[in-house]
């Protein structure tokens, strides 16, 4: 009964996001798209660190290889599926090989050499100018065409990354619900236990670091048809921490979490445009003061506000039950 | 052979300022589990703490420095600690990572506003002057930043060592329960840890800025480099920082000059430093000095 409103609910938001476009303008179309795009991104960095207890300072680098990826296939001939899955199978690759040193040694090293990577990655978009454009970018990169219909419409464009994200997001909730993701789950919980309880600790670590850097190589692959020209900016290492911070925001471990928190990442800056120089100074306290008084995030603060609403005898009721559903 | 020692020295000594900053990044994650990322801030900002100092106060330049210092110990060490690391740890390691994200994004955005976005001068505390020794051109400035820094470490090394309170320090970083028990009092350890990485961040910064001016996106390099020296010499000993930090000095100084010789652009020089931290977290992953670490249940 519950999930079943659940599910009505996200039908009737994922409904009214498809008919916005219709009463947005242009630009306001672009932000939403922008949105679902960073919601893609953090919907990886939130299996890497919401579900596998990890942290990763390379999101936007991963953003990166998928967005030059995407473009320079486009732009050398191929569809815009192939160069799609490119983008994502080339980030899946680079994130299991660089996931299978860090993760060999001890919690944080991931940190620390997704960290180098992100400068790695920075300084070969901005050096290799024969392939990337160095700092001058790449230009005119065109929006794909879906069944010989052009998207190059911004409302189009937007229904075609709605579909994509919903499709990839739905991969993301079967993922996290199969036994498959719940090893995840006891791995965040307790490593050692469950270990011991037969889970291949690294392995899924590894591989749950490289799926989440696929779906940052997915919304590189959109961002660049999006935004129509690509340079090194937007992958630096700065861009990557926002990617980290805004997770934990919205709430890492909530499956909402990251569309939440992309949400306070792409739109805040935009409401916020007479703070504009102040905006990172006031998110930077922002994140310090959540994280003291709320680690679970915006999402986690709705739940805890949510249920002092209700009962305190309900709450009562209902809580064995729901512990007891718990596996 | 006159060149490489040079670049040697140069290596040396901007090495031993990276060594600073590793030292107080892992005596920070010994004794309180606190995983500093935003070190390199904490390195970049003192520097202008003394601009400010001397641009707005009019005081010679040594007093400026211990203004720096002192500020940093104040803000970068008691403060750090009471305002975000003591709320924090309480809610676990990664909320306490994420803040120190934040707090670095603060300190970083925070001094390009109140200060600029320009890189400044910064005045050194020695002569530009160059002397010959042997064939081999010997900058003084050099010899003095690495003078400093190398004291600096030794003092550190001397106090940690063979004082009491250096000893309890250490005892606090191994086993900080057992240490309660003995009657060392922990809480006042840590706290000392980050004051003495804040003022070990203050003389790093006063060193590294008339090299590298002093602008406010420095901390990615700064902490980047001693991110890498940590854990390159093993972060959990005090001497595989200091190790560390000279090493990737040096290779960082020999990159620069001598990287085109076996074809790579010295546009990858910032590239060097990560190689040697993947090599060395594949084949030595406790670090060239680590000891290995049991696992705990």
């Amino acid at each position: 009964m519950r999930s079943g409103l659940a599910w009505a609910l996200v039908l009737l938001a994922v409904a009214a996001l498809a008919l916005a476009p219709l009463g947005l303008g242009r630009y306001d179309t672009y932000i939403l798209t922008l949105w679902l795009v960073t919601a893609l991104a953090a919907l990886g960095v939130n299996l890497i660190v919401g579900y596998a207890g990890q942290e990763t300072l390379a999101q936007a680098a991963f953003l990166g290889i998928g967005a030059y990826t995407a473009a320079l296939l486009t732009k050398g001939g191929l569809t815009f599926g192939l160069a799609f899955a490119a983008a994502g199978a080339l980030s899946f690759a680079v994130g299991l090989a660089i996931g299978f040193p860090a993760l060999r040694v001890r919690k944080h090293y991931l940190a620390f050499v997704t960290l180098a990577f992100s400068v790695f990655v920075w300084l070969v978009i901005r050096n290799e100018e024969w392939l990337t454009g160095g700092v001058m970018g790449l230009k005119d990169i065109e929006r794909p065409a879906l069944f010989g219909l052009s998207l190059k419409h911004h409302r189009l464009f937007f229904w075609f990354v709605l579909a994509v994200t919903a499709a990839l997001t739905l991969a993301m909730w079967w993922l996290v619900r199969s036994p498959w993701g719940r090893a995840f789950t006891a791995l965040r919980e307790n490593p050692v236990r469950a270990e011991s309880l037969g889970v291949d600790v690294r392995g899924y670590t590894l591989l749950a670091f490289a799926i989440g850097s696929a779906y940052g190589g997915f919304a590189g692959a959109l961002y660049s048809p999006l935004v129509e020209f690509i340079d090194p900016a937007p992958f630096a290492l700065g861009p990557s921490l926002l990617f980290l911070l805004m997770v934990v925001v919205g709430g890492s471990g909530s499956f909402a979490g990251p569309f939440v928190g992309a949400a306070v990442a792409v739109l805040l800056p935009e409401w916020l445009r007479f703070a504009e120089s102040y905006y990172l100074i006031v998110y930077a306290v922002l994140v310090i003061a959540m994280m003291a008084f709320c680690p679970s995030g915006i999402v986690g603060l709705i739940g805890r506000l949510w249920a002092l609403r209700r009962r305190p005898t309900q709450r009562a009721a209902e809580a064995p039950v729901l512990e007891q559903a718990k596996p | 052979m006159a060149d490489f020692l040079q670049l040697l020295i140069a290596g040396l000594a901007t090495g031993a300022i990276y060594a600073l900053a590793a030292i107080g990044f892992t005596l920070l994650w010994q004794t309180s589990q606190t995983i500093n990322f935003a070190q390199g801030e904490f390195v970049m900002l003192p520097a202008f703490f003394a601009l400010a100092a001397i641009h707005g106060l009019g005081v010679p330049f040594w007093l400026a420095a211990l203004i720096a210092i002192g500020c940093a110990v104040i803000l970068l060490g008691v403060v750090f600690k009471l305002v975000v690391v003591d709320p924090l740890i309480r809610q676990g390691v990664l909320p306490l990572v994420i803040s120190t994200i934040a707090v670095g994004l603060l300190l970083k955005d925070g001094t390009k506003e109140a200060f600029s976005a320009e890189a400044q001068r910064f005045p050194s505390l020695f002569t530009d002057e160059v002397v010959a020794f042997l064939g081999v051109k010997i900058s003084l400035s050099q010899l003095g930043v690495l003078g400093v820094a190398l004291a600096a470490i030794a003092a550190l090394q001397w106090f940690l060592a063979a004082t009491p309170t250096g000893r309890q320090m250490q005892a606090t970083a191994q086993n900080p329960g057992v240490a309660r028990i003995l009657g060392v009092r922990v809480e006042r350890m840590v706290m000392l840890t980050f004051v003495l990485n804040a003022a070990l961040a203050g003389i790093a910064s006063l060193l590294i800025s008339p090299i590298y001016l002093a602008k406010f996106s420095n901390g990615e390099t700064l902490g980047l480099a001693a991110f890498v020296a940590a854990i390159v010499g093993g972060f959990n000993q005090v001497r595989g920082a200091i190790a560390g930090g000279l090493l990737v000095g040096v290779i960082d100084n020999l990159a620069g000059a001598y990287s085109e010789l076996v074809g790579v652009s010295s546009s990858y020089r910032q590239a060097v430093p990560l190689a040697l931290l993947v090599l060395v977290i594949l084949f030595r992953p406790q670090g060239l000095l680590g000891r290995r670490e049991e696992r705990s249940v």
